[in-house]
């Protein structure tokens, strides 16, 4: 895979990086200088575009590309997916998240394997951006402005709310820390993190519908998938793991809450 | 009457449709199955070991299992009480009878967030994170809010009684408040004898910061 733009990329990624740490120790509105250096450009867009590249290049053993990917509105269809994701799925049966969709049909119509589609979803500090950043980028910036509507038809998409409700309560861990610990009550703050509260409509829409976001700090875009990983290793658990089943769970969960919010993504985020 | 009825109906519903989606064989079968998975299966399934940490960290306590839910209460009267109790009996108090540390260490224990994740270093200490969650010294800004505010603490004194108290709370939290959000620091094994130690001077010592 050849990212294209990523010199251009990487550049800007240090700047912000170097930046963003910068501001956040200066100021309390990290946002509100970033702004002043950059205008209103998110610097997503460049993995936006780099997404819509790989979403029509052909790829993998069959050299198909994307476009017969079926995000749940038909193959091909970008628009409006995000904001319905997760649902059902009837040719696997299966509730799906947009990144868990995105291994499928890199396995199903690219013909690669299940190991080589999720060999690196999601960089390293200091990495230029992976192929799954760049594609949900570009696949959520198609629900800009769009609101979040997961469907609760099918059972086993009621089933994925329930699911993920009890995996946000979940305690374990030598901490006793659930996703609750920290995200179930409004205005409450880790050191200066403020922490939403997932159970609202209000809380839960507003992380929804910020992801995948740009992180300042990072210089890359962060799925809600590399959010969630990185939640469950504070909460002192083992790797989760993308397109798992607790992942795709916790998302209706979140994403049901967040039901009727307006899609924004990319986001920008400290 | 017409709750009730709902609560039967939503589980049959998903039930038989879950049947139905049985039968026809599928290679990747993570969301099917007969009987719906527990959290516990679901959450094994969904994470890897990590370096130092393995899929163990998914079993639950007792307490943990009977803390799982919305309401931070236990819903068995009798089991609240047991809890209760073993939470208080598993608090070891200082060998030496002596509680207090040395709050500069104990400072910097309080500041230090790292410690059992996948990517900490398990050869170092443990660090207690109690800024994540509590106000502390009014010199340090950066504090959370889950818990309550500890600024001068020590104002209370270092009478028996809040010295055991104290130590117990940070030991085993639940021995005062069942389903507490804050960790078990001693029971778990988070902080070892002379961190706690260190960390009640930070709250107690008068010339701490938190007590100016
Ligand atoms: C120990 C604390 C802790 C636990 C446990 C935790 N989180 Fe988080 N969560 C955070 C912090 C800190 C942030 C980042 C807030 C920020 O950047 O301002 C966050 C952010 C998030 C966000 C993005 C919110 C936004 O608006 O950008 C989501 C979604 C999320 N967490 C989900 C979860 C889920 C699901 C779980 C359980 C599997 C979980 N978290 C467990 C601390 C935690
Ligand atoms: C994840 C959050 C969290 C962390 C980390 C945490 N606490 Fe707490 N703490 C709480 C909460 C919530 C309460 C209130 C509920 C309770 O009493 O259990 C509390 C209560 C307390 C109390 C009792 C306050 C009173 O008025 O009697 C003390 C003392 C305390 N914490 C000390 C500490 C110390 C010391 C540390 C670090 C070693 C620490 N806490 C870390 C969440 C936390």
């Amino acid at each position: 895979m050849i990212i294209k733009r990523l010199p251009k990329l990487k550049v800007i990624g240090l700047c912000l990086g170097l930046f963003g740490v910068n501001s956040a120790i200066a100021q309390d509105d990290p946002f509100a200088e970033y702004r002043a250096m950059m205008g209103d450009d998110n610097p997503a867009i460049f993995v936006s575009e780099e997404g819509a590249d790989l979403w029509q290049a052909p790829n993998g053993p069959k050299q198909a590309s994307f476009e017969q990917c079926d995000l749940g509105l038909g193959p091909g269809i970008v628009e409006g997916a995000y904001a319905q994701l997760p649902r059902y799925f009837a040719d696997t049966q299966q509730v799906m998240d947009l990144e868990s969709r995105l291994f499928y049909c890199m396995e199903t119509l690219q013909g690669r394997s299940p190991e080589e589609a999720r060999k690196k979803p999601y960089s390293s500090t200091g990495d230029m951006g992976t192929e799954i950043e760049a594609l949900v980028t570009y696949i959520a910036e198609q629900s800009t402005g769009m609101p979040i509507a997961l469907p609760q038809q099918h059972p086993l998409e009621i089933a994925a709310y329930e699911q993920g409700k009890s995996l946000f309560y979940y305690r374990a861990g030598p901490h006793d820390f659930s996703c609750a610990t920290c995200h179930r009550q409004s205005d409450k703050r880790i050191r200066l993190q403020n922490l939403p509260n997932l159970t609202t409509n209000e809380g839960a829409g507003a992380a929804y519908s910020s992801w995948p976001a740009y992180r300042i700090s990072q210089g890359l875009v962060r799925t809600m998938g590399w959010r969630m990983q990185s939640c469950g290793r504070q909460q002192r658990l083992p790797e989760l793991q993308p397109g798992s089943e607790a992942v795709i769970s916790l998302m209706t969960f979140m994403g049901v809450n967040a039901k009727g919010t307006e899609m924004a993504a990319p986001g920008l985020k400290r | 009457m017409k709750n009730a009825y709902f609560k039967l109906a939503v589980p049959l519903l998903i039930s038989i449709a879950l049947a139905a989606c049985a039968k026809s064989p599928e290679p990747n079968s993570a969301n099917k199955s007969n009987e719906p998975k527990s959290a516990e299966q679901i959450w094994r399934s969904s994470m890897k070991a990590k370096n130092h940490v393995g899929l163990d960290r998914i079993t639950q306590t007792e307490l943990q299992k009977a803390c799982s839910n919305n309401s931070d209460i236990v819903a068995n009267e009798a089991q609240r009480a047991v809890l209760q109790q073993q939470a208080m009996n598993s608090v070891a108090f200082p060998a030496d009878g002596n509680y207090l540390g040395d709050w500069q260490r104990g400072e910097a224990i309080a500041g230090d967030g790292k410690g059992l994740q996948w990517n900490d270093n398990p050869n170092e200490p443990n660090g207690g994170n109690c800024y994540a969650c509590h106000e502390l010294s009014p010199k340090e800004v950066a504090y959370g809010t889950i818990g309550p505010s500890l600024k001068n603490y020590g104002m209370r004194g270092q009478s028996e009684a809040m010295l055991q108290y104290t130590w117990a709370k940070i030991w085993n939290p639940n021995a005062y408040t069942l389903c507490s959000h804050m960790p078990r620091f001693g029971d778990a094994g988070i902080l070892t004898e002379q961190q706690l130690k260190d960390v009640m001077a930070y709250l107690l010592d008068p010339a701490s910061p938190v007590n100016k």
